[in-house]
Order: C-alpha cells, then sequence, then structure tokens
C-alpha cells in the first residue's frame, strides 16, 4: 500500500474561554505513510496529545482537516467516526487501560466483540494476537497478574487485533524501565509494523528515537521540525 | 447475548464484593418491602374474614359501619323491607358478635360468635366432623378449626363450655377459608341461640345477606336499601370498604408506607452508591472502550444491563427469602398473617425499577460525558 495514511493541513486547537484561552496547536500540517513508524516528540504541554487526538479522531480541531486514506474524517457523523476509528485505528494508551475483571483474552477480543464478531471467534483470534506478542500462554490471566511489559504487550495485542491500517501508541515506554520500553518498540518496530499499516507514536523518551522513521518535533503547540531518523541515515 | 453485554456481564460479577454489595442493598430492600406489604395484605385479608366465609353477595348494614367487627344492629323491618325488594332471591339475618367463653378448666377465652338464619343456615362453614343439621340440637355450637381453634383447647364432638351461665356443647367442627383478624376462635351457631345466649340490645340483626335473583338486579337492590337509610354492598365492596378502613382511617396503612418508604430509600443508597462506585471506578476504561470506537448507545446498554441484572438478581433472592420468611413463620406460628400477592410482588418490582434506573441514570451520564480525550490527557 503507497500513498499517504495520515494527511493533516492547517490543524488548530485552542483550549478554555476568554483570557485562559490557550492555542494548544498552531497550524501543524503533515503527512504520514504506510510502512513508516513516525514519532511525535517534544517537551510536555507541547500540544503533542493534542495533535494525536486530532489525527486519530477523538478531539475535533477548531480547523483545518485530517484525511486518514484519503477519507476527511471530522466530516463524518459521531457513529461513523467510531465506527471508522474501530476498524482503521488501534490505541496504545499510556496507562493501558485493561480492564482488569477480564482475562486478557477477553480484553484483546474487545475491539472484535464491538464489531459483533461471535464472541468464541473473538477469543480465539484474541489469542492468535496474545501469541504474536509472545504471551500465548498468559490468555487466561487477569491483567494484574502481568508485568508492566507484558501488559503494555496485551495493550499492543488489543490495539493490533482487528487490523487496523493505522496504529497509535501514547508514550508506549512511559511506564517501562528502560530495556522493556525499548525491547517493546523493537518489537513493535519488527513484528507490528508493514507496508500496510502506519505507525504513530507520541513520546518523550530519546531513547527510544533510534526505532524511527521520522520524527515530529513540537513545541508550544507548533510543529518545529521534521526530521529523518538515524535508522533511515543507516 | 451480544458480546458487549457479554463483558458486561463479566465486568459486574467479577467485582465480586462489589456485586455481592449490589445485591444485598436491593434484596434487603425488596425483603422488606414485599414482609411489609404481605404482612399488610395479611392483615386486611384477615379483616374480612366474615364477609369471605360467609359468602353471601350482597350485605345490607346500617351506613355507618366501618368493618364487619363493628356491627351496629338493624330493625326487624329492614329484613322485611329488603326481601320486599323485586329481584331480591332471598334475605336472611346474620348475628355477629364477641362474646367470652368459660373453659372446663375454669380460664376465659374470647370468642366471635356467628349466629346464622335458623331456616336456610347460609353461610354455613364446610364441615370437618360432624353434621350441619345438629346445629339445631340443644346448646349446640360449631367450632371452627382455623389458626386459633387450639385457644379453645382443642374441642372435640361433645366438649362443654359455659356462654354466659349457659351450657354449650360442641356437634361439630368445620372449616373456612380464612381465620379472623383479632387472633379469637370462632363458633357458629342458629341465629336465636346466638340471640339467647348473648345480651343483645334492642334491634338484633347484624347483618343482611341477600342473594339477587339476577346480577342485573345489584343496582336496583343497591338503590332502595339506600332510600330506606340503611347500605347495600356486594361483597368485593365490603371487603374494599374495610380494607380502605384500615388503610385509611387507622395508623396501619401510614406505618406501612413509611417502612416502605424507609426500605426504597435504604435499597436505593446501598445499591445507587455502589454501583455509582463501579462505575467510577471503570471511568477510564469505560473511556477508553470509547477512544477504541464503542458508541454512546452501546455502553449505555452495558450499564443498563448491568443494572437490570441486579435488580432483577436482586428482586428474585428479596422474593424466596421473603417466601422462605413467611414459610418458615406459618410453620412456627399457625396465625401469622402474610399474604405474597401479586400486587405486593408488582408494587416491590416497581420500586426496584426506580432503584435500578437512578443508580443507572448516574453511571449513564458519566459515561456519557467522559471523553476519549481525557484518556489520552491521563
Amino acid at each position: 500500500m503507497a500513498g499517504a495514511a495520515i494527511k493533516a493541513e492547517a490543524i488548530n486547537k485552542w483550549f478554555g474561554e476568554g483570557t485562559a484561552r490557550t492555542h494548544a496547536v498552531k497550524d501543524v500540517s503533515f503527512e504520514a505513510k504506510f510502512g513508516e513508524m513516525l514519532y511525535v516528540v517534544g517537551p510536555s504541554g507541547s500540544g503533542k496529545t493534542t495533535m494525536l487526538s486530532m489525527i486519530s479522531g477523538i478531539l475535533r480541531p477548531e480547523s483545518g482537516t485530517v484525511r486518514i486514506e484519503g477519507e476527511d474524517i471530522w466530516h463524518l457523523s459521531r457513529d461513523a467516526l467510531a465506527e471508522f476509528r474501530l476498524h482503521k485505528i488501534g490505541f496504545v494508551f499510556q496507562d493501558y487501560h485493561l480492564f482488569p475483571r477480564l482475562t486478557t483474552a477477553e480484553n484483546v477480543a474487545i475491539p472484535l466483540i464491538l464489531q459483533d464478531r461471535p464472541w468464541d471467534e473473538a477469543l480465539a483470534e484474541a489469542a492468535r494476537n496474545l501469541e504474536v506478542v509472545g504471551l500465548g500462554n498468559r490468555t487466561e490471566l487477569a491483567p494484574v497478574k502481568l508485568s508492566g511489559g507484558e501488559q503494555q504487550r496485551v495493550a499492543i495485542a488489543r490495539a493490533i487485533v482487528s487490523r487496523p491500517e493505522i496504529l497509535i501508541l501514547d508514550e508506549p515506554t512511559a511506564s517501562l524501565d528502560g530495556d522493556t520500553g525499548r525491547n517493546i518498540v523493537r518489537f513493535v518496530r519488527e513484528h507490528i509494523l508493514s507496508d500496510q499499516r502506519c505507525i504513530v507514536i507520541v513520546t518523550h523518551d530519546s531513547r527510544i528515537y533510534e526505532y524511527s522513521d521520522r520524527i515530529l518535533r513540537m513545541e508550544d503547540g507548533r510543529l518545529t521540525g521534521i526530521e529523518r531518523s538515524q535508522l533511515d541515515a543507516q | 447475548m451480544p458480546g458487549i453485554l457479554q463483558i458486561a456481564y463479566k465486568l459486574l460479577v467479577n467485582d465480586r464484593s462489589k456485586f455481592a454489595a449490589l445485591l444485598v442493598g436491593i434484596t434487603f430492600a425488596v425483603f422488606l418491602m414485599i414482609e411489609m406489604t404481605s404482612l399488610f395484605a395479611g392483615v386486611l385479608s384477615r379483616s374480612s374474614s366474615t364477609v369471605i366465609n360467609l359468602g353471601a353477595s350482597i350485605w345490607v348494614m346500617d351506613p355507618a359501619v366501618q368493618t364487619v367487627a363493628n356491627t351496629i344492629p338493624l330493625p326487624d323491618y329492614v329484613l322485611d323491607e329488603v326481601r320486599s325488594i323485586p329481584g331480591v332471591k332471598y334475605a336472611v339475618p346474620l348475628y355477629s358478635g364477641g362474646a367470652l367463653l368459660k373453659l372446663r378448666d375454669g380460664t376465659y377465652q374470647s370468642v366471635n360468635i356467628v349466629g346464622l338464619d335458623d331456616d336456610t343456615l347460609f353461610g354455613r362453614p364446610q364441615m370437618v366432623s360432624g353434621n350441619i343439621e345438629d346445629i339445631y340440637g340443644e346448646n349446640a355450637f360449631i367450632a371452627i378449626d382455623d389458626a386459633e381453634f387450639y385457644k379453645l383447647e382443642n374441642p372435640r364432638i361433645g366438649t362443654e363450655f359455659e356462654l354466659n351461665d349457659h351450657r354449650g356443647v360442641i356437634v361439630g367442627i368445620a372449616r373456612v377459608a380464612s381465620s379472623s383478624l383479632f387472633g379469637v376462635p370462632t363458633l357458629y351457631t342458629t341465629f336465636n341461640r346466638a340471640l339467647q345466649y348473648i345480651p343483645n340490645s334492642r334491634f338484633t340483626m347484624s347483618y343482611l345477606l341477600v342473594e339477587p335473583k339476577t346480577p342485573a338486579d345489584v343496582a336496583r337492590i343497591k338503590e332502595r336499601v339506600t332510600a330506606a337509610g340503611y347500605l347495600a354492598v356486594t361483597r368485593d365492596e365490603f371487603v374494599r370498604k374495610i380494607s380502605e378502613f384500615y388503610k385509611y382511617k387507622t395508623g396501619v396503612g401510614t406505618n406501612m408506607m413509611l417502612m416502605m418508604l424507609i426500605s426504597f430509600i435504604v435499597g436505593l443508597s446501598i445499591s445507587g452508591q455502589t454501583f455509582y462506585t463501579f462505575i467510577l471506578e471503570n471511568i477510564d476504561k469505560f473511556g477508553a472502550l470509547k477512544a477504541i470506537g464503542a458508541k454512546g448507545r452501546e455502553l449505555v446498554a452495558m450499564i443498563l444491563f448491568q443494572a437490570t441484572f441486579v435488580a432483577l438478581t436482586g428482586y428474585g433472592i428479596g422474593v424466596g427469602l421473603c417466601a422462605a420468611l413467611i414459610w418458615l413463620a406459618r410453620a412456627r406460628l399457625p396465625d401469622y398473617a402474610a399474604i405474597i400477592t401479586f400486587s405486593n410482588l408488582g408494587l416491590a418490582f416497581i420500586m426496584v425499577v426506580v432503584i435500578a434506573s437512578i443508580s443507572s441514570y448516574v453511571g449513564v451520564r458519566k459515561v456519557l460525558r467522559i471523553e476519549p480525550f481525557d484518556i489520552f490527557r491521563g
């Protein structure tokens, strides 16, 4: 698959009212391609998460357009946008947000269940994806019984189980030690990234920059630079 | 079951402490509500026992009568007047009053005496032993084998007692549909013997029991009796009149309503608070579901399903517990007055639905307000 997976054009976002009104994202434009692992980096408060939310159909920009595979997502209805996210985008949240009362397999199966896939079929598919992330023997455990790195892998399995073309990872290494964080991102790079998939990672962990294709730098709501990564240079 | 509801079910029941607290709240409320209303229904049913047991279609009485127990005697001419109304198939007098019985061991026992019309014995009870015709024998009385029977020292045919210095003999044992409310045994005899044994005022008939020729005659009979200055009511109307007296003119109904309200508030407090905490603890997960692609209506369906499941399970357990308690109480206390009626069950069900609705409304509001962006922001 070639071409732009995500195309953001002049997106803006303000928060607050009156004197407390803040311009959180200012005229940001960029493209992310299939087969690419794109990092969005910058200090806290630079607008990374806001920008990520707007390109993933979660937060509506005040102006500008976001196209995913050519589809202007902010022209979709609320329900159509939810459906779009369900089929096209996989999320890995910073705190994983796994249901502690469900097994890992049930957690992973959630996107398929939301797609109305039969329960047993969804669980079987979830088990296969847990196998992919190396947790095939942990399907019946509760997430709380897993280590932080394992929980992150469960969250990744949940994000890829419905085979979305776009994968969004928010601070994937924030809760992990250095080695585990690097292993997770290397794993994503080696096993999850493909020509049919685009991965966007928000991070300010410079130790994992080496696994990126390109890095978008943000500061004070603006895009201050787009860099080719060291990987690319090699 | 759709997968999303299966997820909701697992989230609920796998959180055992919260699930147990929710069930306890609903069960406790249902148990209290049904127990209270069943006791009230039992009391109301017993309060109309004489009306139910005698089975007359129409009762004629003084308009000031409020319950079957507080009789106001009618003058004899009323009987003739009623018998002369077109559409009356027959009308017979009834004596109903209290008396003090001296038992063989010398103790005294209050009893309710029912005096049936000498000619027809209309309203006769179902005999268990002895013959109904024996009621015409000298000093004859028929004892009713109900919950209060033992208070007559479990008499048999031939057992003697004293009533106002008259000798009385049990000539038969009979059963009736309903025991009396006031915990006193009942003796049946003839109308004339009741008058002989028990001191009376100038007027002697407690009620007139009337049978219309056709159901269409009821209205005319009631109209003519009213014109004569008395009151004619059907059996159901009399039962309702007695019930309304106890509901609205005594403190019983008010106390019952208060207990219902307290049960409702207790159930709502426990269940509402627990359900709210349950939703709060999972709110970020619901937000994550929204981000992944769950629609608002799917999340609402999950919460409604959870609330409904808890409500129905708690309702079932509450009803079961109440039925078990009443069964147990009846096994130990034969005169325990409690009846679970469909109305009781319906009322408790409505209360449970209200509790579940309020609890889930709070949860639904919370879940619909959570924005997936909040999940990204942490």
